[in-house]
């Protein structure tokens, strides 16, 4: 039963709340403003920079002709999804068969798949740089895609895992009976229920792997670079360039922010796989 | 039930996964491993003899090994500090009623979103730069000093950044476990005369016990492997007083091209997080079981 709370606790919780959000969010309020100054006013008193100074959208021109943001954009893009793709047609077939005909074995295998998530990669990194040095895929976006795709594996499969697992076997039995053909108990009954986790799986994917900071950064030069690899050539001396480091941070960052948004539930159930849901 | 040819078709569904995972993790591990015991330096060409533990020993009694260590130590340890304080603080806050939660909650996740990256170039550039970021801009405005955060604590530093970028993890698991927990228990107790330090304690950090140790084993994994936003801001520096675990290997294999060290090195982080592992391993395979 809810209990009656009065509007002044209500106002005094939104207001106390209400602060610490905006206080964690404001460091990524201070890159959208920033981006849309010119880079004089960018590096004034915050108050001044806030009431006293214009608006343009000249940093992301400038952003994108000096060092091809499309390109490195596309680098993302490329990456992630794909990466998240070629994991599903992997682990799709996986889970459900771990869902749906467990063996003794199964959760061996789900634990020694968790486990390989838990190894830390410097760990692989000697020997995996050196093979990709040996058969060119050092800096290609192959190369590139099939990490990610590996090293996100353990969770597209755990999360598919305990989605499919939710999914009564009843179901599919009384389809059964009623004469579905394979066909049909896929299309018409599975599908439709697996849909929603699928589709929260590939937004919890695609963040990881848009996100990705080590192998991005570790196996790529100028060609295969993603918006990772990109921003840390801001390290120095362009990190000083306030107006144009937010440009490129804010188009980096918009598109996972706004999918963010719509997965933070997901987020719980993929990050802890399935410990808390 | 199964049939026996269900069962073939199931482990022909699993099989590319597992193969596949093997080649990824047992394969470079092992030779990883074997790395670790040669003399093997891309730089100069030695034949790359066997050296038996050499390379530990080098490593393990390196200063910047027990800086590194110890670094790491700190890192982890203070992330994990403030991000499971302050989450637990952001989640009971978060779950009382208020007007506007759902842009509140937005708002307290978003950081969790921003690449490492770029995280750690702002708050170096645009926020903790003494001169033209804010925080000194604040202390200047103030009349205090600003504090010079990458000259003096680096370490610190990163930290900040790292839990920032966490601490909306910790919110949003802890908050997640929260909302799950019993409305009448608390009621019950609430009637009972328990004032709300009394159901905070008995109630409800009992029932976010499980969730909470989730959050500190699986930000130990991801944080133990921190290594970007040490990358763009401080390169491991001054000296060594950044560096942590995951960088040393980086800077030895990488960057000194000392294969056998930096495997060496590998193999000694992946030890030290196997220790994590094995309770984080437990806590989720019983899980599985319910």
């Amino acid at each position: 039963m809810a209990r009656a709370v009065s509007t002044r606790t209500k106002v005094l919780n939104t207001a106390i709340a209400g602060t610490l959000g905006f206080l964690m969010f404001f460091p990524i309020l201070w890159i959208i403003i920033l981006s849309f100054k010119t880079e004089e006013d960018a590096i004034r008193a915050p108050l001044e920079v806030l009431f006293q100074s214009g608006w343009t959208i000249e940093n992301f021109l400038t952003v994108q002709a000096r060092s091809d943001y499309f390109k490195h954009f596309s680098n993302s893009v490329i990456i992630s999804l794909g990466s998240t793709l070629l994991g599903l047609i992997i682990a799709i077939p996986a889970a459900w068969a771990m869902a749906f005909v467990p063996a003794k074995r199964t959760k061996d295998v789900l634990m020694w798949m968790l486990s390989t998530k838990m190894m830390p990669p410097v760990g692989v990194l000697v020997p995996i740089y050196l093979i990709f040095r040996d058969t060119g895929l050092l800096d290609s976006l192959i190369g590139l895609t099939v990490v990610l795709m590996l090293i996100n594996l353990p969770i597209i499969i755990w999360m598919l895992y305990t989605y499919f697992r939710e999914i009564p076997g009843e179901i599919l039995e009384a389809a059964r009976m009623d004469g579905a053909t394979l066909k049909k108990e896929i299309l018409y009954v599975l599908a439709p229920m697996a849909l929603p986790g699928i589709a929260s799986t590939i937004l919890l994917n695609i963040i990881l792997a848009w996100n990705e900071a080590f192998w991005t950064l570790n196996l790529t030069a100028a060609n295969a670079a993603p918006l990772t690899a990109f921003i840390a050539s801001y390290s120095s001396p362009e990190g000083l360039f306030f107006a144009k480091l937010s440009a490129a941070s804010l188009m980096a960052i918009a598109p996972i922010l706004i999918m963010g948004w719509f997965s933070q539930k997901q987020l719980v159930r993929g990050l802890t796989f399935g410990a808390v849901k | 039930m199964a049939t026996k040819a269900s069962r073939t078709a199931a482990r022909l569904m699993i099989s590319p996964a597992v193969i596949l995972l093997f080649a990824w993790m047992i394969v470079p591990l092992v030779l990883t491993l074997y790395f670790s015991f040669l003399r093997y330096n891309l730089l100069t060409p030695s034949g790359n003899p066997f050296v038996g533990f050499e390379n530990y020993y080098w490593f393990l009694t390196d200063p910047s090994f027990t800086a590194a260590a110890v670094n790491t130590l700190l890192l982890v340890g203070g992330v994990l500090l403030i991000t499971v304080i302050g989450g637990i603080l952001f989640a009971l806050l978060l779950d009382r009623p208020m007007f506007g939660q759902g842009i509140i909650r937005i708002m307290v996740i978003a950081p969790f979103f921003v690449m490492p990256t770029v995280s750690a170039l702002v708050w170096k550039n645009m926020f903790m730069n003494p001169v033209n970021g804010i925080f000194g801009r604040i202390a200047t405005g103030l009349g205090f000093e600003p504090i010079d955060f990458f000259g003096n604590m680096p370490l610190g530093a990163i930290t900040i950044i790292v839990a920032w970028q966490w601490l909306p993890f910790a919110t949003l698991i802890l908050l997640t476990a929260l909302q799950s927990l019993d409305q009448e228990q608390l009621e019950a107790s609430e009637m009972d005369g328990a004032n709300w330090l009394n159901r905070f304690w008995y109630i409800m950090l009992p029932h976010l016990a499980r969730a909470i140790t989730v959050v500190i084993l699986i930000q130990t994994i991801f944080l133990l492997s921190v290594f970007a936003e040490i990358l763009v801001t401080t390169n491991g520096g001054p000296g060594t007083a950044s560096t942590t675990l995951t960088y040393l290997v980086y800077v030895a294999s990488l960057l000194q091209y000392d294969v056998g060290m930096g495997s060496a090195g590998g193999v000694v982080a992946v030890v030290l997080a196997n220790i994590v592992a094995i309770f984080l391993m437990r806590m989720i395979g019983k899980n599985l079981d319910a």
